[in-house]
């Protein structure tokens, strides 16, 4: 087993979140997680997009279908952002003074 | 310190509902949440400010100290009193927004005293739980520096930071280092570390994205007749071909030979280069009578 898995309890725990929430996140394909020995356990590196969804839920009361939305949009965002400092680094070189 | 009209940053009437507030605010919450407008510090500014607007109008003892004395928190005995009971009473909040007391406007703090603090685990217990601050920093690295990962020590606050920098990375980039930003409270999370990366290119190169871009001087001969040329790429010299005939703007495409991708080990982008054929100038008499036989010819 990964020593650095994250068990699902210990996060319920923490963020005082049913595990109803998580298994609904899981079945949803919005989080991965891993099952040893009977006991349910998160990747770390899913741990920062797991507090947003987190939040998202709390704070806006979004549900699980709102959450899986936010975060597509937020990917092709992501990309678009990404795509934009491109040209616009692009844009920079026939900007620049002689 | 200036007055906030905490009806005006949520957009309703004074005469507003409790409905009315708690619909007006969940409309903004949604539009400038920060988990939905990441990197944008306009709409976390406004995400405080009507959260702030929320706290007050949304609990009725608030919002009427806040109708009564709002205008004129700088003066009267009656607004200090107000002030310190508000003090008193804000020790005993347990559940509130999402920012730490130093998130809090100024009017806000000489109105109501602290902020009640959000929980990120968002649960009510005695003590509330505050994030630290998130910092911002600019890190200003050359080109040349970015075409290899590499380590590097930041200084922020004191604190010594080791950074892998990967290759490949762009300008204007932001990376965020979680949990290196201002310490939390009550045992809150840290805030996080944004870095921006500022990449200054001094090299002949122009790069986009992992493509890198170079113009290369060709003699007219070897144009004409083609050749054997030297050509610098970004880590070293490369012999090129050059096919006999070769217009002025010809564009070469050396594959493999740009810059690193991003987080991509051992990928590569495209160098391109483009020839300028350069005329022979200063033309003495026996190349200009050549010049002029091959005229003839064509």
């Amino acid at each position: 087993m990964d020593k650095h898995l994250i068990a699902i309890s210990t996060i319920c725990t923490h963020y005082e979140i049913e595990f109803s929430f998580i298994d609904a996140l899981h079945h949803n394909g919005l989080v991965q997680v891993e099952k040893v020995d009977q006991e349910t356990f998160l990747h770390p590196d899913e741990l920062g997009d797991l507090e947003k969804m987190i939040r998202l839920h709390r704070e806006l009361n979004l549900n699980i279908e709102g959450i899986d939305v936010v975060f597509n949009l937020l990917e092709k965002e992501k990309a678009l952002r990404q795509e934009l400092l491109l040209l616009k680094n692009k844009l920079k070189r026939y900007e620049a003074p002689e | 310190m200036e007055f906030i009209d905490y009806y005006k940053v949520l957009g309703i009437p004074k005469t507003a509902s409790e409905k009315e507030i708690k619909a007006a605010y969940r409309k903004l919450a949604r539009k400038y949440h920060p988990d939905l407008n990441p990197d944008n510090q306009e709409a976390e500014r406004k995400f405080k400010q009507i959260n702030e607007a929320n706290e007050v109008l949304s609990d009725p003892e608030k919002r009427k100290k806040y109708d009564k004395y709002g205008k004129d928190w700088e003066h009267g005995e009656e607004f200090e009193k107000a002030r310190q009971q508000q003090r008193q009473q804000s020790q005993r909040s347990s559940q509130g927004q999402r920012f730490s007391e130093q998130d809090y406007s100024d009017f806000f703090e000489s109105m109501f005293g602290g902020g009640r603090g959000w929980s990120t685990s968002g649960g009510a217990g005695s003590m509330p739980k505050f994030k630290g601050q998130d910092f911002h920093a600019e890190l200003h690295l050359d080109l040349k520096d970015v075409y290899k990962t590499h380590k590097q020590v930041l200084t922020v606050n004191g604190d010594n930071i080791r950074l892998t920098i990967p290759a490949g990375v762009e300008n204007g980039q932001v990376i965020k280092i979680k949990g290196k930003g201002g310490k939390g409270r009550n045992g809150g999370p840290n805030g996080d570390l944004y870095i921006t990366f500022i990449i200054n290119n001094q090299t002949s190169f122009m790069r986009e994205g992992s493509n890198l871009y170079a113009d290369v001087d060709l003699d007219l001969y070897t144009a004409v007749l083609g050749g054997e040329i030297t050509v610098d790429t970004f880590d070293g010299k490369v012999k090129l071909k050059v096919a006999p005939e070769t217009p002025n703007g010809t564009k070469v495409r050396l594959k493999g030979k740009g810059f690193p991708v991003y987080k991509q080990a051992d990928t590569f982008g495209d160098l391109f280069i483009t020839y300028h054929i350069q005329m022979p100038t200063r033309l003495s008499d026996k190349e200009k009578a050549l010049f002029k036989e091959l005229q003839k010819l064509r």
